[in-house]
């Protein structure tokens, strides 16, 4: 594992600003995102993660710069976005429970949908599930259909918003698992609460309090310093559970 | 048992009118979250259109017939190509903004009204009908208008159409995931804005349609027509649950049949009464009903 500060970044963001209203939930938050593997966005509730990756996405009102492989993007519309290779999967799934597994897939992929080599390698337990209802999956297997629907396209860099909240700890397990395999090809900018999983398999930490980023470094140094999470995050290893 | 028939079809007939107009409202209202009180303006372009196809583009030599023909398709492309300048023009710098839509579209309802009473006058002008549409058929005893014959089997044509392009295309794909989560659909690349126009135009052609074959059943176009009609389709939208299609065709068979049958077996103009009090009912018993899925 190295610091950002190493290697390329596939993701710089300076400054980003976010206001809904009148707060003022972004206060310039700068950091970069590596070329290769995980970067964890960590954070008490409420600091801004899930807002922070919105913002990079077009969805939440930002001002600042952020760069993606070289071009700045922050005018540019979500779809452009998306389309230019930045994969969102958000809290909560957000699967369309109306519609089927297939069409969960198809409607990124319409050619190939669950039969593209992707899915068939990385989420196996889909394919007999073709046919029900997203909706009806449950909370593990409608996080697979929502990693495989951004793996369908081509992706330069992933954003996933805490994949394993509300998994029982066998599929917090089989989505890491799934996140370290996607993970060798693709960065993540990932938001997690979970600091086993966050040690298992991020490289570097970018840390938000109250809009602002107060800590950029290894992963591993971070959660090895016990007073230090504890100080930044409110809680230290001892106290999660295993990834 | 005769008198029933009848109404039971003369009644399915008026909701099939119903649901040709209330389709495009639910289309709309389901993916966009747009109440579009334009919606009566849509079905008077297609009325107008038509009766203007009829009666001026074609000459009256052409079978009747021929020219209905001909001014459906007319009507559903004037009803589509109004309903995608609106969204382009008006609702599209709108969106997320649905006070200043609901008085956009409620300006351009009664600017199209005012407007079409500048050109062509405030009174109804006759509509040409083909003979046979005027006669009857004998059905177990009941002797059934023939217009209600082809106002149904083109409300069931355009319902499995509308379930054929929500169910097997790409695009229907697309609604159906915008209904439920509109962000998300963006967040995924997919261009919903684009879907939007096209279906405020799929909107805007039933409406058309709509309009042109509601003048076929009242036997004249005027500007009052789509706003008179529109009020019926939004009660049928809300009571088949907001954006719901199937729910759309139920409720317009509802409304249509309570209407004829209060109307015959109470009395005249009860029929409205009991549509509204259907509808305050169902609010009452399914507050939820505000609320829907498209299919």
């Amino acid at each position: 594992m190295s610091s950002t500060d190493t290697r390329d970044p596939v993701l710089r963001v300076e400054d980003l600003h976010v206001r809904y209203g009148g707060s003022h939930i972004l206060q310039g938050v700068s950091f970069d995102v590596a070329a290769t593997g995980v970067t964890a966005l960590l954070g008490r509730n409420g600091v801004g993660k899930t807002t922070t990756l919105k913002a990079i996405l077009g969805l939440a009102p930002r001002t600042g710069r952020i760069v993606a492989n070289g071009t700045e993007i922050q005018k540019h519309p979500t779809t452009r976005i998306v389309r230019d290779g930045i994969g969102y999967v958000p809290e909560d799934r957000e699967v369309f429970g109306g519609l089927t597994v297939e069409e969960n897939l198809r409607l990124v992929d319409r050619d190939r949908g669950i039969d593209a080599p992707v899915v068939q390698r990385l989420f196996p337990d889909l394919v007999p599930r073709r046919s029900q209802r997203a909706g009806t999956l449950s909370g593990g297997q409608q996080q697979m259909v929502a990693l495989a629907r951004v793996l369908l396209r081509p992706t330069t860099l992933l954003l996933v918003d805490e994949p394993t909240k509300g998994l029982a700890p066998k599929l917090v397990t089989e989505v890491a698992d799934v996140l370290a395999e996607v993970a060798r090809s693709t960065p993540v900018l990932l938001v997690e609460q979970n600091l086993p999983l966050v040690r298992r398999i991020a490289d570097d930490v970018v840390v938000l309090d109250a809009g602002r980023v107060v800590h950029r470094g290894s992963a591993a140094d971070l959660i090895a310093d016990a007073d230090r999470t504890r100080e930044l995050l409110g809680v230290s290893m001892r106290k999660e559970g295993a990834a | 048992m005769t008198d029933l028939l009848l109404l039971v079809v003369t009644g399915l007939g008026l909701g099939a009118l119903y649901f040709l107009a209330a389709s495009g409202l639910s289309l709309i209202y389901g993916l966009m979250g747009v109440l579009n009180f334009a919606h009566g303006a849509f079905m008077m372009a297609g009325s107008y259109a038509g009766w203007w196809t009829m009666t001026s583009l074609l000459p009256s030599s052409m079978a009747v017939a021929a020219r209905l023909a001909v001014a459906v398709a007319v009507a559903i492309v004037v009803g589509a190509l109004v309903g995608f300048l609106v969204e382009v023009v008006l609702i599209r710098p709108l969106y997320r903004h649905h006070i200043q839509q609901v008085l956009v579209t409620v300006g351009l309802s009664l600017a199209s009204v005012a407007a079409a009473q500048g050109i062509w006058g405030a009174d109804p002008k006759p509509l040409p009908k083909p003979e046979w549409m005027s006669q009857t058929t004998e059905l177990f005893g009941a002797r059934v208008p023939n217009d209600r014959f082809v106002f149904i089997l083109v409300a069931v044509a355009l319902f499995l159409g509308l379930l054929a392009l929500l169910h097997l295309t790409q695009l229907g794909l697309v609604i159906r995931a915008g209904v439920e989560n509109r962000t998300m659909v963006e967040a995924l690349g997919i261009n919903v804005r684009r879907t939007f126009t096209i279906v405020f135009s799929i909107g805007g052609a039933a409406a058309g349609l709509a309009g042109l074959l509601y003048s076929q059943y009242s036997g004249t176009v005027s500007p009052a027509q789509g706003g008179s009609l529109l009020i019926y389709a939004f009660i049928v939208v809300v009571i088949g649950g907001m954006g719901s299609l199937p729910g759309t065709a139920v409720a317009a068979v509802a409304v249509g049949l309570v209407q004829q049958l209060a109307n015959y077996y109470a009395a005249s103009g009860v029929g409205d009464l009991s549509v509204v009090l259907l509808l305050a009912l169902v609010l009452l018993l399914r507050p939820s009903a505000m609320k829907g899925a498209l299919a």
